[in-house]
């Protein structure tokens, strides 16, 4: 299939809703596995951390939950591009429905990132450079939350949330940037994507795992309500009554 | 009278000064929406002043942040008002049926907002500096980051303003998606005050200013004008 | 370049739940009037925004010419005179005719210095009027025209209309009372669905 066609296939809910069965048991369960695997071994098995000792452990909860939190408003700022510019239904709907996952997800990375914190820097909260991105992250994500509550009508909420989307995916760089440049006080030690990992291989291959494993849930999850939301929309058209009156939905 | 043509298109620079006189002979004749911001930073400023004890050297050392913070809220208070009366009255809907292009009497609104919000307080920047007992060496780096920051403010919030202009509280929803936003302004801008009292060099957080503000330039006009047409539906 | 001033094809809109209108054929040629009449919450003033463009979310398409829109709101600022008001309204659109000789038509003359806050709410509604005779535009949606107006309101806005359709102009206009157009077709919209 081209990628002409994808995008045209794309713009039908209908089509989606039909292929995007199998990839949610797909993803669902290489994200159990990841994540059992990844968890279990990092936090069980993997050797403790010269420093450290074993409150780096929390490192394989915290990383990978505030990785796909912002990736997660990423998706929704392209989501929202996607909406205002080509009025793509499928855009629609996912601003929809990443918003709890994100908003979940960074709430995970801080209060990990306390555990974390309070064993290694003394203190259960600093402002620092990475904790304050993720602080003002989570900002963002009440923003897109409480902007969807206050409008009535969902097609009109989506769009508001696009365009407040797109507005925070561009600034999300200015504000690391800006923290970066007056908070660094801290120069832990951490897993980057860009620098080669100064661990062992026993000790970020876990955190890999856990990484993709949370990734896969992200998938699982969007498509999954993804599909509820194309079900809750499309209720007046006619596939939608025969899945519903044949019970297979 | 014969045949009707078509709405004859006016051209942009006209429009934009059409649109600001428009905005500027709003603020005079409504004085009060202009000065409340404006009274609410002198008066904040005050409380901060009167809380610490009036202690010279604790409120000198908080000064440039306690500035920065009052300027953005005081900015956030006068961005409500910005779409609300045209929304309110109708020619908000008007302004997006019939401007052509849609963004430049917008941008005109935003430009007048900032002549009497963020400018208006830059000039009084000194004023505030003075009574948080900030060297008078300083003042000038005050002054230049605001110019160069509000901007941006006004920019970034009249996004948030056209979101929430139709909804009801839509004050302390615009605070919440605004404030966030905001960030990067105030910690460019604060820390160059800071950082010149203590004598270091701020020429990248002028710079940083300066981007952000040119990068806002160039994408709220079109955000805001879409973030309009949705208002405009309810 | 379409013969019609307005063409709708298999428009339906559904608010808040509810089924509003479907599958609606609607053209409107040069010299037209139509009017759509209906119960309060019908969806008239629904119809009227999705054909201005203020409304998007519809099934359906809308092609229609450059058209001046008239809605429950005022469309004037409060805060400024009569004259400034028109005037925004030529910086926006165009000026087909001058300030003075459009407020005379629309009985208004000599309140161009008049801040609109101290009109009283009819005076406003024929400054409201006023902007369609300002700018240049073949095609007239309005939504209940004849609201705020007395009597000689009421015959204004027929005169107004009638001119214009006169001149080659058409008219789509959602009202409770039908208007006293000569010759202007009815839609009827009602709650049935």
């Amino acid at each position: 299939m081209t990628l002409k066609t994808l995008w045209h296939r794309l713009g039908s809910p209908r089509w989606f809703y039909q292929i995007s069965r199998p990839w949610i048991y797909v993803l669902g369960i290489l994200a159990l596995v990841l994540l059992v695997t990844g968890t279990v071994w990092g936090l069980v098995f993997a050797p403790m951390d010269y420093q450290q000792h074993d409150s780096f452990r929390i490192m394989y909860v915290h990383v990978p939950a505030a990785m796909v939190a912002q990736s997660a408003y990423i998706v929704m700022g392209f989501a929202g591009v996607l909406l205002l510019v080509w009025r793509m239904k499928l855009a629609d709907m996912v601003l929809a429905t990443v918003v709890p996952f994100g908003m979940s997800m960074t709430l995970l990375a801080l209060v990990t990132g306390a555990v974390w914190g309070k064993p290694t820097w003394g203190a259960w909260w600093v402002w620092d450079a990475r904790t304050t991105s993720m602080l003002v992250l989570l900002f963002l994500y009440f923003g897109l939350y409480a902007l969807r509550q206050a409008i009535a009508r969902p097609e009109a909420a989506a769009r508001a949330c696009a365009v407040l989307a797109v507005v925070g995916m561009i600034n999300i760089p200015i504000i690391k940037y800006s923290v970066n440049f007056a908070l660094t006080l801290h120069q832990k030690a951490s897993f980057t994507l860009t620098e080669a990992p100064s661990m062992p291989p026993e000790m970020w291959l876990p955190l890999a795992l856990n990484v993709l494993g949370i990734y896969c849930l992200f998938g699982a999850n969007l498509l999954s309500r993804l599909r509820l939301e194309i079900l809750r929309r499309e209720r007046g058209t006619q596939w939608v009554r025969d899945l519903v009156l044949s019970g297979s939905a | 009278m014969g045949m009707i043509a078509a709405p004859t298109a006016t051209s942009a620079p006209r429009l934009f000064w059409s649109q600001f006189q428009r905005e500027l002979v709003s603020v005079v004749r409504s004085k009060e929406e202009a000065l409340n911001p404006l009274l609410f930073l002198f008066l904040a400023i005050s409380l901060f002043a009167l809380g610490a004890g009036g202690d010279p050297e604790v409120l000198q050392n908080i000064a440039p942040a306690i500035i920065w913070v009052l300027v953005l809220l005081a900015n956030m208070m006068s961005l409500e008002g910005l779409f609300r009366r045209d929304y309110e009255d109708g020619t908000l809907e008007q302004l997006i049926l019939l401007a052509q292009p849609g963004f430049v009497p917008v941008l005109a609104k935003i430009a007048a907002q900032w002549c009497v919000s963020g400018l208006a307080m830059t000039l009084l920047a000194p004023i505030a500096g003075l009574i948080l007992f900030l060297p008078s060496t300083v003042l000038p780096t005050l002054m230049i980051t605001l110019l160069l920051g509000t901007p941006a403010l006004s920019l970034l919030g009249a996004v948030g303003a056209a979101l929430t202009v139709g909804l009801r509280r839509g004050g302390v929803l615009l605070a919440i998606l605004v404030l966030p936003l905001y960030v990067p302004v105030l910690i460019f801008g604060s820390s160059a005050v800071i950082q010149h009292m203590d004598g270091i060099g701020t020429q990248a957080q002028i710079y940083w200013l300066m981007a952000i503000t040119m990068i806002s330039i160039t994408l709220a006009p079109f955000l805001v004008h879409a973030a309009l047409k949705i208002s405009v539906e309810q | 370049m379409s013969e019609f001033l307005l063409t709708t094809t298999e428009l339906s809109c559904e608010r808040d739940g509810r089924l509003l209108f479907s599958d609606l054929h609607i053209t409107l040629s040069a010299g037209e009037c139509l009017q759509v009449m209906g119960p309060n919450g019908s969806g008239k003033s629904t119809l009227l925004r999705c054909v201005a463009g203020l409304f998007p979310d519809f099934d359906g398409s809308v092609e229609a010419e450059p058209a001046l829109y008239l809605g429950h709101k005022l469309g004037i600022s409060l805060l400024l005179s009569v004259e400034e008001n028109l005037r925004w309204y030529q910086g926006l659109a165009g000026q087909a005719s001058p300030v003075t000789e459009v407020l005379e038509r629309v009985g208004m003359a000599g309140y161009e210095r008049v801040v609109c806050q101290r009109l009283s709410a009819g005076q406003q509604r024929r400054v409201g009027l006023a902007r369609l005779l300002i700018c240049n535009s073949p095609l007239w949606l309005l939504d209940e025209p004849l609201t705020a107006l007395d009597e000689a309101g009421h015959e204004l806005v027929t005169g107004l209309i009638t001119d214009h359709l006169a001149s080659g102009g058409g008219a789509f206009c959602a009202t409770h009372q039908p208007l006293s157009v000569p010759q202007a077709g009815t839609l009827e919209l009602d709650m049935s669905h």
